[in-house]
C-alpha cells in the first residue's frame, strides 16, 4: 500500500523526523498484530502518528480500531488473553521493549473513553487523580494550579469552577466526557487516545468536544477513533481506514475523502457499506 | 366420620369436577369464529376450585367451633346440670370429659365426667355428622354452580389466575404474619418482664446475676438484671474482635479474586470459600471450644496476661470472624466486580499501577456495598449462638480483656430457658426482653444495611 510513505521513518526510528506530510513524527507502528487468544483481531498495521496532525481512525464496527489504538499505550495489557505483535515507537522507543515502564508510558500517552467515565470522586480530585499518583505537584497550590490548567485547557473551567467539590459523576454527560479530558491532559501527555469520545453525547455537546480538539491540536499528538464521517471530516487531517483488521489506506483526510484510492474506502465512506 | 375422610371425599369430588369440567370444555366450538376463550384445564380448574375452596374454608373453620358447640351442648343437657360453677374443677371435669370421649384417659377421677359422656359423645356425633354434610353440600353447590357458569366465551383463565394470585399472596403473607406473630409474642413477655424489673435497669445496669431464689429465705433471692455486661460482651465478641478478623481477610480475598487471581483459581477458590458459610455454626464451636481457645489461654498464661481463661472472648471472636468471612468476602466480591470495568480503565489508563487502582478507585467506589456486607455480617455475628456458648462462657465480666471469659446476649438467653424454670419468673422472662433487643438491633442493621446497599446498585443501575 502505502510502504514508500513509510520507509523513511523507518530507517532513522530513533529522531523525531519529519513525516512524508511535513509532520513531526511522533509515534510509529510497524507490523503490527493483534490477537485475542487464536483469534487475531489486527494483521499487518504500520502507521505514524505526527505531533501536529489529529489523526482519525476510521472503518466498520468489529473491524479492530479500537484494539490498534489500545495498543499505543498499551491498555491491550489489561486483557489476558491480548497479545501485540510488532513494533511500536514513542519518539523513536520501543513502548513494547522489556524496559518500558508502562505506568510512565501511560502518563506520556492518555487516553479517553467512549463512554465518559469519571471517578466516583469530586470533580477537583478527578482531574488530581494523575497529578497525585505520578507525583506531579507537592504543594496544595501547585495542585490547584494544574487542575485549573488542565479544566481551562478541557474548557470546562468556567463551568465548573464553583463547584470543584462536587461529584465529577454529577456533571452531565458532555461535561464528564471534557472532564475525562481534563483528567488526562492533567499529567500533560504528549499524545492523547480517544475512543469515540463523542458517541455518548448529544450534537451540542459533541460540537464542544470538537472544537476543544481544534484547540488541543499541536500542543498534544491527537489520535481518535470515529464513526462518523463528518467528525473525522471536520476534526482531522490525517485519517486511516480499517477493514477486517488491516489498514487498508492512510492519507490525508481531505485526499481520503475526496478521492480514496481503494474502492472499500470509497464504499465505506459513501455509506455502502451494510 | 374423621375430618380427613371428609378431606378426602371434598378433594374426590373436585377432582371429579375438574374432569367433568373439562370433558365439558374440550366440546367447546368456535363461535362466529371466535375460540373459546379460556382452554379446557382453565374450565376444570375454576369448576374444582369452586367445588374445593369453599368446603375447605369451611371444614377449618367448622374444625375450630365444633369442639366448642359440642362442650355446649353437653353441658346445657340435662347430664350437665350441677356443675360446678366455672373454676379449676370445672376446667378438670370437662376437660376429662373430652380424654374420656376420644380414648386418651381411661377411667378417671370425676364422677360427673362419667356422667355427662354419653351427653358429650352424642353431641359430638350430631356435630360431626352436620359438618360433614354441610362440607359435602357446599363441595356438591359449589362445583354445580360454577359447573353451570361454563360457557365457552366464559374467562375462566382469567378468575383461576386471579385465584392463583391470592394464593401466592397468601403463601408470602404467611412468613410476614408469623414473624409478627413472634414479635407479639416476645412484646407481651418483654411487658410482663418489665413489669418485675425496671428498664432502666435492665438497659443500664451493669450487674448481671439472674438466680432468683426458689424460696424467699435462700440467699441472693433478688437477682440482678444488667444487661450491660451482656451487650458489651456480644458487641466486644461479634462486632469488634470478629470483625477485626473478617473485614481486611474477606476484602483482601475479594480483592484477590476479582482483580489478581486467574480465571482457572477463581473458580476454584471462590465455591470452596462460599462453602465455608454452609458449615454447621456447631462445627465452629467445637473448633473454637477445643483448639482455638486452649491455645489462646496458653498464650496469655505464656506472655504473662492476666484474667486469661479457658473460655476467652478472643477465641469466640477469632472463630466467628473465620466464620463470616464468606459473608464479608462475598458481599464486598459483588460489589467491587459491579464497579464499572471503564473505571479500571480509567485509572490505568491514567498511569496508576493495579493496586494504585484498587486503593483509589475500586475500593472507594465499592465501599458502600463493602459496608453494606459488614453490617450484614455483624447482624449475624451478634445472633450467632453456637461459638459463643462453647467458647466464649457465662460469666457476665464487663472487661475489655479478650483473654477473660465474657458472655453474651445469645449465650444468657440459652442459659436462661435451659433447665427447670418457672414460666413466669423473672429470670424466664429476662430471656424474651434479651431476644427483643437482639431482634431490634439485628433489624436495624439489617435494613440499614439493605438501603445502604441498595443506594449503590442505583449509582451504578
Ligand atoms: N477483550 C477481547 N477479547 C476477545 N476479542 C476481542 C476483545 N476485544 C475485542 N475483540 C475482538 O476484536 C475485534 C476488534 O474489536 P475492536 O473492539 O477493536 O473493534 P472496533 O473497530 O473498535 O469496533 P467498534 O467500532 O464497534 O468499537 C472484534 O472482532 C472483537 O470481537
Ligand atoms: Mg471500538
Amino acid at each position: 500500500m502505502n510502504d514508500q510513505t513509510m520507509s523513511a521513518p523507518l530507517l532513522h526510528p530513533s529522531a523525531p523526523s519529519p513525516a512524508s506530510d511535513g509532520g513531526t513524527l511522533k509515534m510509529t507502528a510497524r507490523n503490527v498484530n493483534v490477537f485475542y487468544g487464536a483469534k487475531q483481531a489486527i494483521r499487518d498495521v504500520s502507521i505514524d502518528v505526527t505531533q501536529e496532525n489529529v489523526t482519525a481512525f476510521i472503518g466498520p464496527s468489529g473491524c479492530g480500531k479500537s484494539t490498534f489504538l489500545r495498543t499505543l499505550n498499551r491498555m491491550n495489557d489489561t486483557v489476558s488473553s491480548a497479545r501485540v505483535e510488532g513494533r511500536i515507537t514513542l519518539d523513536g522507543e520501543d513502548i513494547y521493549a522489556p524496559d518500558m515502564d508502562v505506568v510512565q508510558l501511560r502518563a506520556r500517552v492518555g487516553m479517553v473513553f467512549q463512554k465518559p467515565n469519571p471517578f466516583p470522586k469530586s470533580i477537583y480530585e478527578n482531574v488530581a487523580y494523575g497529578p497525585r499518583i505520578h507525583g506531579l505537584a507537592s504543594a496544595r497550590a501547585d495542585m490547584d494550579q494544574i487542575v485549573e490548567k488542565s479544566l481551562r485547557r478541557a474548557g470546562l473551567w468556567d463551568e465548573v469552577k464553583d463547584r470543584l467539590n462536587d461529584s465529577g459523576t454529577a456533571l452531565s454527560g458532555g461535561q464528564q466526557q471534557r472532564l475525562c479530558i481534563a483528567r488526562a491532559i492533567a499529567v500533560d501527555p504528549e499524545v492523547i487516545l480517544m475512543d469515540e469520545p463523542c458517541s455518548a453525547l448529544d450534537p451540542i455537546a459533541t460540537a464542544k468536544i470538537e472544537e476543544l480538539i481544534h484547540e488541543l491540536r499541536g500542543r498534544y499528538a491527537i489520535v481518535i477513533v470515529t464513526h462518523n464521517m463528518q467528525q473525522a471530516a471536520r476534526v482531522s487531517q490525517r485519517t486511516a481506514f480499517f477493514h477486517l483488521g488491516t489498514l487498508v489506506e492512510y492519507g490525508d483526510t481531505s485526499e481520503i475523502f475526496t478521492n480514496p484510492r481503494e474502492t472499500r474506502t470509497k464504499d465505506y465512506i459513501t455509506g455502502r457499506y451494510g | 366420620m374423621s375430618i380427613l375422610a371428609i378431606l378426602f371425599l371434598v378433594l374426590g369430588l373436585g377432582f371429579v369436577a375438574w374432569f367433568a369440567a373439562r370433558a365439558k370444555a374440550a366440546g367447546f366450538q368456535p363461535e362466529n369464529g371466535i375460540r373459546p376463550h379460556s382452554r379446557p384445564g382453565h374450565h376444570g380448574w375454576y369448576v374444582a376450585l369452586w367445588a374445593i375452596v369453599p368446603a375447605l374454608i369451611f371444614l377449618a373453620v367448622w374444625a375450630n367451633i365444633a369442639p366448642g358447640l359440642t362442650m355446649a351442648a353437653a353441658i346445657e343437657s340435662p347430664a350437665g346440670a350441677g356443675l360446678p360453677s366455672p373454676g379449676m374443677e370445672r376446667s378438670a371435669i370437662l376437660s376429662e370429659v373430652r380424654g374420656l370421649a376420644d380414648g386418651r384417659i381411661q377411667g378417671g377421677f370425676y364422677p360427673k365426667a362419667q356422667e355427662m359422656l354419653p351427653a358429650y359423645k352424642a353431641a359430638r356425633m350430631r356435630y360431626g355428622i352436620a359438618g360433614a354434610s354441610l362440607a359435602l353440600i357446599l363441595a356438591l353447590a359449589g362445583g354445580t354452580y360454577a359447573f353451570t357458569r361454563l360457557r365457552p366465551d366464559f374467562r375462566a383463565r382469567t378468575r383461576v389466575e386471579r385465584v392463583v394470585m391470592i394464593g401466592l399472596l397468601v403463601a408470602s403473607l404467611i412468613a410476614i404474619l408469623t414473624t409478627l406473630g413472634i414479635v407479639a409474642s416476645l412484646l407481651v413477655e418483654t411487658m410482663r418482664f418489665f413489669s418485675k424489673v425496671s428498664p432502666v435497669e435492665f438497659l443500664f445496669g451493669t450487674s448481671w446475676s439472674p438466680q432468683t431464689a426458689m424460696r424467699a429465705d435462700q440467699v441472693g433471692s433478688s437477682g440482678a438484671f444488667g444487661a450491660i455486661p451482656l451487650f458489651w460482651g456480644t458487641i466486644f465478641i461479634g462486632a469488634i474482635i470478629a470483625m477485626v478478623v473478617a473485614i481486611p481477610l474477606g476484602l483482601m480475598s475479594a480483592i484477590y479474586l476479582t482483580q489478581y487471581a486467574a480465571p482457572a483459581v477463581r473458580k476454584w477458590l471462590k465455591p470452596i470459600l462460599e462453602v465455608l458459610a454452609g458449615v454447621p455454626t456447631v462445627v465452629y464451636g467445637y473448633f473454637a471450644a477445643l483448639t482455638v481457645a486452649p491455645a489462646v489461654r496458653s498464650f496469655a498464661v505464656m506472655a504473662g496476661i492476666p484474667g486469661a481463661s479457658s473460655e476467652s472472648a478472643l477465641a469466640a471472636g477469632l472463630v466467628m470472624g473465620i466464620m463470616i468471612i464468606p459473608f464479608v468476602s462475598s458481599m464486598a466480591d459483588d460489589s467491587i466486580a459491579a464497579v464499572p470495568q471503564a473505571m479500571r480503565d480509567g485509572s490505568l489508563a491514567m498511569g496508576a499501577t493495579t493496586s494504585e487502582t484498587i486503593r483509589k478507585v475500586l475500593v472507594p467506589a465499592a465501599l458502600p456495598g463493602v459496608v453494606g456486607g459488614v453490617l450484614l455480617a455483624v447482624s449475624r455475628a451478634i445472633g450467632e449462638t453456637m461459638i459463643v456458648v462453647m467458647a466464649a462462657g457465662l460469666a457476665a465480666n464487663l472487661t475489655a480483656n479478650p483473654f477473660a471469659s465474657v458472655t453474651t446476649v445469645t449465650t444468657q438467653i440459652v442459659q436462661l430457658l435451659t433447665g427447670d424454670q418457672e414460666f413466669d419468673s423473672p429470670k424466664t422472662l429476662a430471656a424474651f426482653a434479651l431476644g427483643l433487643v437482639l431482634f431490634i438491633v439485628t433489624l436495624l442493621l439489617n435494613i440499614v444495611a439493605l438501603r445502604v446497599v441498595k443506594k449503590y446498585r442505583e449509582a451504578y443501575e
